[in-house]
């Protein structure tokens, strides 16, 4: 009997909605922020981690920004389990691409190479979209530094600027005030992501165990990834002088 | 046997080859056409069993093609003799192996340079400033060498291949015809006219 239903979770409601792929929007939009900012000379992928428990021990690497390609990196918003699967298709075929051509792949392929397979997911009846959202920044020779984001549904969009999970609302305001018309530098990129995510973090205390960070840049003809460590982060917060206000509140 | 020319000047590839067509002693045609355009920045090359080439060469161009028309970017010379030296590799691991010999021409309009791939029936790829395959290279990698430079102009590589041709001429003992001439550079690929001929 259930399966009657199962098969349906893919298809178009009578008022011509997807309602899975809405729903796992939705729950995207409860997920702790991620945020990507372009750079004229590089670009920043910043993230919100949630702490759940004080007895939680760190795990190798992060949790919500990871590294796809040499010349890319992404931050993900929604179910860390789905986006796991996907990251690794997409190092996966990064790595096939490579193999092939013996370059890098360009960025806007892989990203779409994704949303083929978040697409499927939409379409084939039985199965659930992918739960999650994604900022991937990256460089290739043909289009320079390049931001994008994807959603459940497979679609995919360049921007300058954008921000997933919650809070994007705001996130988004602060983003649209802040961002020049001309483009901004790496330093402002980086203070600006580093602004965003104190204005829209739940909690009040902002620390270096609460944040991830990376950049992306293009030195002497190859593209530097530099994914932050807990001091560096620190040291980015205190320049910001946003250390201090969470050393007064504890 | 096919002889087939490649060299690379400043801003240019020049290529040639022999438009015989041979079966076992005899030439059948005149004309030949052994070159295939990859896209508009990158050229192929080819020799050996004659069908192959044919075979081979348009499988490549067509895929290159593909992926022009399907990312509305070009493949990079490199990128388009990586391609060809997976496939021809993966082609040496089945049961029927394309017996191929390859030059790959091209300009990469990123990095403005000229590019030039050796590729043999082997798959073995090598990115070299000069080349020749088939009985040609014996007679003349040696005058490559000795008059060869790195920037070049493209009248000194019509000459340096017109001395290469006669040096083919007046040493081998197979009648060697007409050769084709194709240059690559930033605006594309096209015909020259070689002096000896």
């Amino acid at each position: 009997m259930s399966r009657r239903y199962d098969a349906r979770t893919t298809i178009f409601s009578p008022e011509g909605r997807l309602y899975q792929v809405e729903y796992a929007m939705e729950a995207i939009s409860h997920a702790s922020t991620a945020l990507g900012i372009l750079a004229k000379d590089g670009l920043v992928i910043a993230a919100e981690k949630k702490v759940a428990s004080k007895l939680l021990d760190e795990t190798q690497g992060g949790e919500k920004i990871y590294i796809i390609n040499d010349n890319m990196i992404c931050g993900v918003a929604g179910f860390t389990s789905d986006a796991n699967i996907l990251i690794n298709y997409a190092q996966t075929a990064a790595q096939q691409y490579l193999y092939t051509y013996n370059e890098d792949m360009p960025c806007e392929q892989l990203v779409q190479k994704l949303c083929d397979l978040k697409q499927g997911y939409t379409q084939y009846g039985g199965l659930r979209p992918f739960g999650v959202s994604f900022i991937y920044g990256g460089w290739d020779e043909h289009f320079g530094f390049q931001l994008y984001h994807s959603d459940p549904s497979g679609n995919y969009a360049g921007w300058k600027a954008t921000c997933i999970g919650a809070n994007t609302a705001s996130a988004q305001g602060i983003l649209r005030q802040e961002y020049k018309e001309e483009g901004v530098t790496l330093q402002e990129a980086k203070n600006l992501a580093i602004k965003v995510l104190s204005k829209t973090m739940d909690t009040t205390s902002l620390g270096s165990d609460k944040i991830e960070f990376a950049t992306l840049e293009h030195k002497d003809g190859r593209v530097v990834r530099r994914v932050f460590n807990q001091a560096e982060i620190e040291a980015l917060l205190k320049e910001n002088n946003l250390l201090t206000k969470t050393e007064e509140a504890k | 046997m096919d002889t087939l020319f490649g060299i690379t000047g400043k801003d240019f590839v020049i290529t040639a080859y022999d438009s015989k067509a041979v079966a076992s002693i005899t030439l059948m045609k005149i004309g030949e056409d052994k070159s295939r355009e990859l896209n508009s920045h990158a050229l192929m090359l080819f020799s050996g069993e004659p069908g192959d080439g044919v075979h081979f060469s348009e499988y490549v161009e067509r895929n290159i093609k593909l992926y022009g028309i399907r990312n509305g970017i070009e493949l990079s010379p490199r990128a388009v003799a990586s391609f060809a030296r997976r496939e021809l590799a993966d082609s040496l691991r089945s049961r029927k192996p394309y017996s191929v010999n390859l030059l790959i021409a091209g300009f990469d309009v990123k990095t403005n340079k000229p590019a030039l791939y050796w590729l043999d029936h082997l798959a073995s790829l090598a990115d070299v400033p000069f080349a020749a395959h088939g009985y040609g290279a014996y007679y003349c990698l040696s005058l490559l060498d000795r008059y060869h430079r790195e920037d070049i102009t493209e009248e000194e590589g019509i000459k340096l291949l017109d001395k290469c041709i006669k040096e083919l001429r007046s040493r081998m003992i197979l009648n060697m015809p007409d050769f084709v001439a194709k240059i690559v550079n930033k605006d594309g690929i096209r015909l020259v006219q070689l002096g000896g001929n």
